[in-house]
């Protein structure tokens, strides 16, 4: 066990570091003079000089990187040269965001996928669980952001239920803040609706051919009480897997609902500083967002193996 | 699977004993989903009949005629008789559906068919040609590292590893931000980003096949290693191949719409699924004109189901290979 932490430690070290030579190659792709990409063409000298020597740009790659990754160990990435802003600062204003929205999609998520799954496996191939099975393989069909376009047209255009845009800070009411983030997080949610549904479903009705449940039946236990307190749990560990999986999937989508619905979390503040070509911004969002989507990876990967002693001794 | 679409991810090393490898290389986790009921379905056997008589099913073939059909219409979109994707007719602006223009026109007064079919050029180019790139380099390097294994197996798989940690779309935006686009590079990007998942696939149902006593008797025939590679293992690896590559076709299109739709695909006089989208919101036009934004939402809706029921119709059917096996 512990060598086996050890070893994806060691992983974990690796590719953070290559992600980290590749962000800091990334300036390296720009055509021309890059302090000219970088500043635009009116800045200064003097601070064309400056940038130059933050970055290192006239000595050799190795070394420039060593300059760059200790301003970044620092927690220097750099300053927008739009704003003037400091890049942790825009990272540190915007990340709460998209956590909001995973947070609130993946709870809507749960609270919808297994109650169907729960339903639709008690009766296999009957009616409910066809439609129930139908319709979640077609809303693997709908990408993000066909399903957040058209929750727009009916919920904010034809009907006027929720606010198309804008954004609504916790601190400014929590009801407030709730509604504007409704309809991005149901956008996000329908997706994981579909992949929580079929993966709980496929394990409920494997488990519920295991001896224990006829056991339970032939005691006679009722159908809803098995299904709750017997089959659930041992057939919850795809679940957890999948919802650990799409977490990287979620923060790509959340980026697409973010633009449409102008909620300035990390995809927003991206979108935008690619558009203005904010190069230092778009790189120092580049390399946290990475890095961040690694950890989360490698915890849940963690949590999986810790939860589920089939792993561990496998 | 939305970004769920969702394309997407680092895999974990780990796995349950029951969990079959492919959702290995899973983009999405949609491949990982639809790989579990077809077994279960397979395993309860109401029907009664022998899995091995699994059959494709008309769905099938209508869904590869409606795709192939898409593709037609993408190849020959400029001998058609279409009107141009970029006129803009001003004595038509926001027209609905019409007998002289089939879709409507947009709020610049072109008109929609064409946009879409000319739009969906850049999506099926991207998605299949980026997977059809992605199947020669990572299912040729899979197929070897499966077989040979050794150190240079050993470098391949650790490099896939390292590919897959990264967020595709993330990854793809960031690049493009400093090397510029092009229809070759986002192709070129997305195949890469594709390529160790595919690798990942292949690997493992080749390490899954190298052992059959067919196997074994044809390396003590002394057939050479390229012969065992091709004759031998290749007809059994490809239709899992297939099934997972029409997988990642449709999570590559869902990929470059989202791209396109954030404005950051192709550039814009060229249209794009994606960017049509993105026009239809626009400016107040889901209230003047919502069909701007509704077909290329219903053509993407269309192309995404049909492939994903494919992919799930040959990968029952190859499973129901397996069982014989």
């Amino acid at each position: 066990m512990a060598r086996y932490i050890s070893m994806r430690l060691i992983q974990l070290v690796v590719i953070i570091f290559l992600i980290s030579v590749l962000a800091f190659l990334l300036v390296h792709l720009l055509p021309g003079d890059p302090t000219i990409a970088i500043l635009g063409p009116n800045d200064t000298p003097s601070a064309r000089a400056e940038l130059l020597r933050q970055l290192g740009l006239n000595r050799a790659l190795p070394l420039q990187y060593w300059t760059w990754i200790s301003h970044v160990i620092r927690g220097n990435l750099g300053s927008s040269f739009l704003t003037k802003q400091p890049v942790t600062n825009a990272i540190a204003v915007a990340f709460p965001i998209d956590l909001e929205l995973i947070v609130v999609s993946q709870l809507m998520a749960f609270v919808i996928a297994i109650p169907l799954a729960l339903i639709a496996s008690r009766r296999p191939n009957r009616l409910f669980d066809r439609l129930a099975t139908t319709s979640t393989f077609g809303m693997l069909s709908l990408p993000t952001f066909v399903i957040a376009v058209l929750l727009v047209l009916v919920f904010a255009v034809k009907i006027h239920a929720f606010p198309a845009t804008g954004f609504t800070r916790i601190s400014q009411g929590f009801g407030s803040n709730l509604r504007s983030v409704l309809l991005p997080s149901i956008a996000l949610a329908v997706g994981s609706v579909a992949v929580y549904y079929r993966l709980l479903r496929a394990d409920l009705i494997s488990t519920l051919q295991e001896d224990f449940v006829t056991m339970a039946r032939a005691k006679g236990l009722s159908t809803p009480y098995i299904l709750l307190r017997h089959a659930l749990r041992p057939s919850s560990f795809s679940l957890l897997a999948g919802a650990g999986i799409s977490i990287g999937s979620l923060f790509t989508g959340a980026f697409v609902v973010e633009v449409l619905f102008q909620l300035p979390g990390i995809g927003y503040q991206l979108v935008t500083a690619i558009n203005s070509r904010d190069y230092l911004m778009v790189q120092g969002m580049a390399l946290v967002a990475a890095i961040a989507y690694v950890i989360i990876n490698f915890i849940i990967d963690f949590l999986l193996t810790v939860l589920d002693p089939r792993v561990r001794h496998a | 699977m939305p970004d769920g679409m969702p394309v997407v991810t680092s895999r974990s090393t780990t796995r349950a004993p029951g969990t079959l490898v492919a959702a290995d290389a899973g983009s999405e986790a949609v491949i990982e989903i639809e790989r579990l009921p077809a077994r279960v379905d397979g395993a309860s056997g109401a029907e009664g009949q022998s899995p091995t008589k699994a059959k494709m099913g008309a769905l099938f073939w209508v869904c590869l005629a409606w795709v192939a059909l898409m593709v037609l219409l993408a190849i020959g979109a400029s001998v058609l008789p279409l009107k141009s994707p970029t006129f803009q007719d001003y004595s038509a602006v926001n027209v609905g559906p019409t007998l002289h223009h089939l879709l409507g026109t947009d709020d610049l007064g072109r008109d929609l068919l064409s946009r879409i079919i000319y739009g969906s050029r850049v999506s099926l180019v991207i998605g299949f040609g980026s997977i059809a790139l992605a199947m020669l380099t990572g299912g040729t390097l899979g197929l070897f590292a499966g077989y040979r294994g050794g150190p240079a197996g050993t470098v391949l798989n650790a490099g896939s590893f390292v590919i897959l940690a990264f967020p595709p779309l993330l990854a793809i935006m960031v690049i493009e931000a400093f090397w510029g686009r092009s229809l070759f590079k986002l192709t070129l990007m997305f195949a890469i980003v594709a390529a160790p998942q595919l690798f990942r696939v292949i690997r493992a149902t080749t390490l899954a096949t190298a052992n059959r006593e067919y196997v074994i008797a044809a390396r003590a025939f002394g057939s050479k290693t390229g012969r065992i590679m091709l004759r031998e293992l290749l007809p059994n690896v490809l239709p899992a191949a297939i099934s997972f590559a029409l997988i990642g076709v449709a999570v590559a299109i869902i990929v470059e719409g989202s791209l396109a739709f954030l404005g950051l695909s192709i550039t814009l006089p060229t249209a794009s699924l994606g960017n049509i989208i993105n026009e239809g919101v626009q400016n107040n036009n889901l209230q003047i004109n919502f069909y701007i934004a509704l077909w290329p939402s219903i053509y993407i809706f269309m192309i995404l189901s049909s492939l994903n029921l494919m992919a799930d119709r040959l990968r029952s059917r190859f499973e129901a290979r397996e069982v014989k096996l």
